[in-house]
């Protein structure tokens, strides 16, 4: 179905069809049965007009996405199939991010099986150190995933690309091992549930604030096999790295994908990335919904998740009195390490001193969040507070390296993450939060707000920060 | 299907894969060894127990296998031993991995079933009749009976024979 045609019809609403007429146009024909966005997408890419949740598919992708972790276990599958040459070379991205620069010898080996398989295959989209970057801050920033895309990954936060207006979703290293070959992935059609979140953000309040409040409302099972769809005035307000930090988490409530209908700014946004020809969809109007789920953004204030599941969400107000100390802060990752984070994050810390009890690490998300920040100056803002500025890795989120726990500490993370032993020791405890409470926890070597260490949000005016 | 063994029961719901296989062990992705560290930040005991009870059907609370796609998560309950899991509800990448690489899962939605197992006793599951059967609380209680789509999987042992067949087919 011509999703363009079909936007240019008159919707049903405007016909004023009531409701057991409408009810006979659905089975009629679907060209009348309004579709969600990631309905559309799946639709066209198994070649169908129309489909229904419940229903298997076979579709075809457009990205297949595996890392230094899972690309092993998929190019093992990929080998047992027993065809000689991948479906498409330039539709398959190898990302070596995890245990990267490599971390042990064995993490050395299988960054080699997958860097030796690339060259084997001719894969186009290759990122090795010194120019990788963390996969879900990478493939959008040099737009390898573009708007309508069907893309599935080795990595549960594959979810993340649903910012773009793309249906993306993590699976395991089998069903890339068999992509790999035959460009084509099994698809159980999920429901979708609608967000609405109405209102204004109050400073410091960001995407990861709505998307760990969202979870704390839905639970970590909330959204098992389902999209979450996020609409409303405070998305279109949202800039696309907040989008991207809200979509990321989806897998946290158990989503199967997170996704927002493109707009002028998704547009602006792959204009300059995204080479190839893309289509934009968009959900109907008479779209059909598992459920909606509304939430007023004015009284929201920035979130903390408590050890050891994201959906265990409290207010900053709250919180700060309880004064927790921590023993590291991490800002970054592919929920919160892109440029937009690190500039909050820095706007905190310019001219202040992170607590001599607490160290810090910065991950930017790749070389270029890297370059940009060096150029803004905020790596010198960074390294004169004391933090530790590290190469894009996934490093700590996963317990990888480069900031692992020790029994008993506490950890304040912009990750996606707080299960028991994430991030080390099984009696260490993470906190998630978003870059802005990260760096005034850094600097106050206890859980707070900006706000609580007389930071200003940028743009804000001292009457506003008032109002409740 | 019939698959009969002991039980040892993990009663809690959100298991996630990080308890189940832990990221400092992803260096590897061998069977042997990641069964080596299977449930390790869950019960660093779990191979001694599961040893000690002889039990092959692992049975826990819902949305087994929360958190991060790592195949290695089912792989490593396969090769520890077990050859079927029971729970009220599974995360969705967990339960299309398990499908994929052959770990036999169920989903049981009768609480009183939760309620009555305890490590040690002898189930059995009929996959076909659709019912699992405590045979030393000598009580039988629904499962979940597979889509058609996932028993076409299944029945030809898995996602890769499935591909290659599909190969065939389209190239």
């Amino acid at each position: 179905m011509g999703s363009n045609w079909f936007n240019k019809e008159p919707t049903l609403a405007d016909l004023k069809i009531k409701e057991p007429i409408l009810h006979l146009m659905l089975c009629i024909g679907d060209e009348w049965m309004g579709m969600t966005i990631a309905e559309k997408i799946l639709a066209d890419k198994c070649g169908k007009a129309s489909i229904v949740p419940g229903e298997f598919v076979l579709a075809s992708v457009d990205v297949a996405l595996a890392n230094d972790i899972t690309a092993p276990l998929a190019i093992k599958t990929f080998d047992q199939i027993g065809i000689d040459k991948v479906f498409d070379e330039t539709k398959i991205a190898l990302v070596l991010d995890h245990f990267t620069p490599n971390k042990d010898i064995a993490s050395a080996e299988q960054s080699k099986l997958v860097r030796e398989f690339a060259r084997k295959h001719k894969i186009v989209q290759f990122w090795d150190t010194g120019r990788v970057g963390v996969e879900h801050c990478l493939l959008p920033e040099q737009g390898i995933v573009a708007p309508g895309d069907l893309v599935i990954g080795a990595d549960s936060h594959t979810c993340t690309y649903g910012a773009l207006g793309a249906f993306a979703t993590g699976m395991g290293s089998t069903d890339l091992g068999v992509a790999f070959a035959l460009g084509k992935a099994w698809f159980k059609v999920p429901e979708t549930i609608k967000f609405v979140y109405s209102g204004k953000l109050r400073p410091w309040v960001s995407g990861k604030d709505l998307i760990l409040h969202t979870i704390s409302k839905v639970g970590v099972d909330g959204a098992n096999y389902m999209v979450m769809e996020f609409t409303g005035p405070a998305i279109d307000e949202l800039d696309m790295a907040g989008r991207f930090t809200m979509c990321n988490m989806a897998i946290e409530a158990g989503g199967k994908a997170g996704i927002v209908n493109p707009d002028a700014k998704t547009e602006e946004y792959v204009k300059g990335s995204v080479s190839r020809k893309y289509k934009l969809y968009k959900s109907d109007p008479d779209a059909v919904y598992a459920g909606t789920i509304e939430i007023d953004c004015n009284k929201l204030e920035p979130q903390v998740s408590f050890p050891h599941l994201p959906s265990n969400a409290r207010p900053i107000s709250e919180v700060a009195a309880m004064k927790i100390p921590v023993d590291q802060v991490v800002i970054g990752s592919c929920t919160n390490g892109r440029i937009e984070d690190l500039r909050i994050a820095a706007s905190i810390m310019k001219g202040r001193k992170v607590h001599e009890g607490v160290r810090c690490i910065v991950l930017p998300g790749t070389q270029q969040v890297s370059l940009d920040a060096m150029k803004e100056g905020l790596f010198e803002i960074f390294l004169s507070a004391n933090c530790a500025v590290t190469t894009p890795t996934c490093g700590p989120c996963l317990g990888g390296h480069s900031g692992i726990l020790a029994r008993g500490e506490k950890a304040l993370s912009t990750t996606n993450r707080n299960f028991i032993g994430r991030m080390g020791d099984t009696t260490s405890e993470i906190y998630l939060a978003s870059p802005a409470i990260a760096a005034a926890t850094a600097l106050a070597g206890h859980i707070c707000s900006p706000d609580d260490i007389g930071a200003k949000a940028k743009g804000t005016t001292a009457k506003r920060r008032g109002t409740p | 299907m019939i698959i009969d063994g002991k039980a040892i029961v993990y009663n809690r719901d959100n298991i996630n894969t990080d308890e189940i296989i832990p990221a400092r062990y992803l260096s590897t992705s061998d069977p042997d060894q990641l069964a080596s560290h299977c449930m390790e930040d869950l019960d660093k005991e779990f191979l001694k127990t599961k040893k000690a009870l002889a039990a092959e059907i692992m049975v826990t609370g819902s949305n087994m296998g929360c958190g991060s796609s790592r195949e290695h998560a089912p792989i490593a309950i396969k090769h520890a031993g077990i050859k079927a899991v029971v729970a009220p509800s599974y995360a969705r990448i967990f339960f299309r991995n398990a499908i994929n690489t052959g770990l036999a899962i169920f989903e049981c939605k009768d609480p009183a079933f939760y309620k009555g197992v305890k490590h040690g006793d002898g189930l059995k599951i009929d996959a076909d009749g659709g019912f699992i059967e405590n045979m030393t609380a000598g009580k039988k209680y629904p499962i979940q009976k597979i889509p058609t789509f996932l028993q076409e999987i299944i029945g030809v042992g898995g996602l890769v024979p499935y591909a290659k067949a599909l190969a065939k087919k389209t190239r």
